[in-house]
């Protein structure tokens, strides 16, 4: 049987010329390679729509920035998906204007029609559900992002409506 | 759209911001734009502007309220020749905007893009930084697609790049856009973000003015901060000074949220009452509400009550009746939602937006949680109240590693106070008396969390909670 030698294995064929490429455009702007390493993490995830362990290793080596270290980014933010997540990322607000304003109904309403509860994906792999930190719509409360696209004032019905649409779609229309 | 624009001097932030469609380049100059960023670079030196800066009275709006020509003065600077010189020094703007109730930035950055990008021009010119960053948090995704066009559109007009307006100065301006994680707002775990790394504050000093991104001089302001420099600049410290009443100077953008007829954004002269925010621009409180009590600017900072309503909105007159500016947004408390529920929200907030670097705020913001869901659910103590004051203790100023576990504090020990009563009842009648039908739900969502707790509580143990 052969063994494979991990620690020369060459990771960088995991990533397609076009990731290498806009990884490579980020860290001509930065001063040190190191610094792209938030950027390629998104690069990857836009294009795979999460960051595996894999391409966790090919970032590690194309910018030679300790696994460990690219680990410690990655986990650190909401926006970086370590795990598949679903077609669509719903990001509702949790944060304190959308509480006072009906955040509880809300999503009481989307778990019940999505029969999910935070951090989950539907079965279908449409819906992940996902809380997110005040999303700079307070006066416009209750919030969520899905995607680019955010959603402000809604309720138990507009938001179920919203997915009800993009379930049957795939899509929004703005 | 033009006449408005003349009338209204005393909105020099917003009197350009259009969220539909935002000033492309030839719109913004005609509109009176790049102006102030002339004035800077043809008719000063950098340490000229700052001096205008400086004597502005112009203090920093991303919380704190640092005055801003002081924060640039410890830049050093160096002549052209001087060997010790580093080869560059940085500008950043501070677009992280996460604090939960502020959403001012927004406004500005996608309303008004251009503006932020003369801004920086203009401080960067006089801090001597040939490359700059708009740290961007990451779901502002239309301002970073409009910002790059603005910045593009300066490129192509020679506001960036090599020799400015054919002067000396060069200037290189990038957005950067964040993840989503609260701590990177801080100014140096900012810094730390945006060289690659885990974004944990760093230790001060040395302070990001001497050593800062990639070791050298760094200058962070705060997005509304500084787009006040170009009307500082074209319109003179008198007419700053005149728009507010008050000791502080210029205009400031005050918002509210929570249950109020109106929330918004309004910019007004520094100084205008928490009353006149509430009640004539936010409308007062929606139909069948009372008020009960406010956040005056975000998450972060203490509640006051109906007693404060005639103080100033200006950076003493906060600080004086025991709370800060912050950021001007107002979080307005109505009497039919549960305060206890409303500071649960806020700590459960911090305790996820921790960086666990330190001990105080890495435990401390859990367990203050902890304590105030059993509370919020009917099953808190007495001894509780003692917890959560000890906890406010442990956790304030000089004993953690960065401001966000103090600016945690600041709303639970206000609460403390001002609704003690609350969180008596609670204790007393074992439920929330604003929800009391959601209680037996809300313990059972909650049951891993609080059988913990309980197990390792003797004095608690042998009671029910199913
Ligand atoms: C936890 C934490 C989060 C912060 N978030 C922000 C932010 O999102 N935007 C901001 O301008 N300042 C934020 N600040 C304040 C910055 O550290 C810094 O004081 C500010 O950007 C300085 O700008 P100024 O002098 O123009 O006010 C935060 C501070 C802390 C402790
Ligand atoms: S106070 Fe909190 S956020 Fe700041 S360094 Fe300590 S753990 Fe991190
Ligand atoms: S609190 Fe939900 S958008 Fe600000």
């Amino acid at each position: 049987m052969e063994t494979i030698d991990i620690l020369t294995m060459d990771y960088q064929h995991y990533l397609t010329a076009t990731e290498i490429a806009a990884i490579e455009h980020e860290a001509s702007i930065m001063e040190t390679r190191e610094a792209a390493g938030i950027e390629a993490l998104k690069v990857v995830q836009e294009h795979r729509g999460w960051v595996s362990d894999e391409s966790l290793f090919a970032i590690s080596d194309l910018l030679a920035v300790p696994v460990a270290q690219l680990e410690g980014v990655a986990t650190f933010y909401n926006l970086i998906y370590r795990q598949p997540v679903g077609q669509h990322v719903i990001h509702l607000c949790d944060s304190i204007a959308c509480h006072l304003t009906g955040l509880d109904s809300v999503l009481s309403a989307i778990k019940e029609y999505l029969n999910i509860d935070y951090g989950q994906t539907t079965g279908d792999g449409k819906f992940t559900l996902l809380s997110n930190a005040c999303l700079g719509s307070c006066d416009k409360a209750p919030a969520m992002m899905i995607g680019t696209a955010h959603y402000q004032h809604l309720t138990a019905e507009s938001a179920v409506e919203l997915l009800q649409q993009l379930a049957s779609k795939g899509e929004l229309d703005d | 759209m033009t006449e408005q624009i003349v009338n209204n001097s005393v909105k020099p932030l917003t009197q350009w911001v259009n969220l539909q469609q935002p000033l492309a380049f030839d719109d913004y100059c005609q509109a009176g734009g790049y102006q102030g960023a002339k004035v800077a670079l043809l008719q000063h030196q950098p340490n000229e502007v700052l001096e205008i800066v400086k004597n502005s009275g112009l203090k920093g709006r991303g919380g704190a309220g640092f005055p801003t020509g002081m924060k640039w003065s410890f830049v050093p600077m160096f002549d052209d020749d001087d060997e010790d010189a580093p080869d560059n020094k940085y500008l950043v703007a501070n677009a992280d905007e996460m604090e939960p109730g502020t959403f001012k930035d927004r406004l500005l950055l996608e309303g008004a893009p251009h503006q932020l990008i003369e801004a920086m021009i203009i401080a960067a010119y006089t801090i001597g930084a040939n490359k700059a960053y708009i740290f961007l948090r990451g779901e502002y995704h239309l301002a970073a697609q409009r910002l790059q066009q603005a910045i593009d559109e300066a490129y192509e007009n020679n506001w960036l790049g090599k020799n400015i307006q054919a002067t000396q100065f060069c200037l290189d301006l990038y957005v950067h856009s964040s993840a989503g994680r609260y701590i990177c707002g801080e100014e140096t775990a900012l810094i730390n973000a945006l060289e690659g790394k885990r974004a944990n504050p760093r230790a001060k000093p040395p302070f990001p003015q001497v050593s800062g991104l990639f070791g050298k001089p760094t200058i962070v302001n705060n997005v509304e901060t500084l787009c006040n420099l170009p009307h500082i600049l074209k319109n003179g410290i008198a007419w700053f000074q005149g728009i507010a009443p008050n000791s502080d100077a210029g205009s400031k953008i005050y918002g509210a949220c929570g249950r109020v007829k109106t929330p918004g954004l309004w910019e007004l002269p520094m100084g205008a009452t928490l009353r006149e925010v509430l009640y004539q621009h936010a409308g007062g409180m929606q139909e069948g509400l009372q008020f009960r009590g406010l956040l005056p600017g975000g998450a972060s900072t203490d509640f006051l009550v109906a007693e404060h309503l005639d103080t100033p909105m200006d950076y003493d007159s906060i600080a004086k009746v025991g709370s800060r500016l912050g950021t001007g947004g107002l979080i307005v408390l109505d009497d039919k939602n549960c305060p206890v529920a409303m500071v649960l929200n806020l700590l459960r907030f911090f305790a996820q937006e921790s960086c666990g670097w330190c001990t105080p705020c890495r435990d401390g913001t859990p367990w203050a949680v902890e304590v105030l869901a059993r509370i919020e659910h009917g099953q808190g103590k007495i001894a509780d109240l003692d917890t959560l004051a000890k906890l406010c203790d442990f956790m304030w100023i000089g004993k953690t590693h960065c401001a966000l576990a103090p600016g945690a504090v600041e709303p639970l020990r206000s609460a403390l106070k001002y609704f003690h009563d609350d969180f008596l009842q609670h204790i007393e009648h074992g439920c929330c008396h604003y929800n009391p039908a959601s209680v037996a739900k809300r313990t059972q969502v909650s049951q891993s969390h609080t059988n913990q707790s309980v197990a390792a509580n003797p004095t608690m143990a042998g009671q029910s909670y199913e």
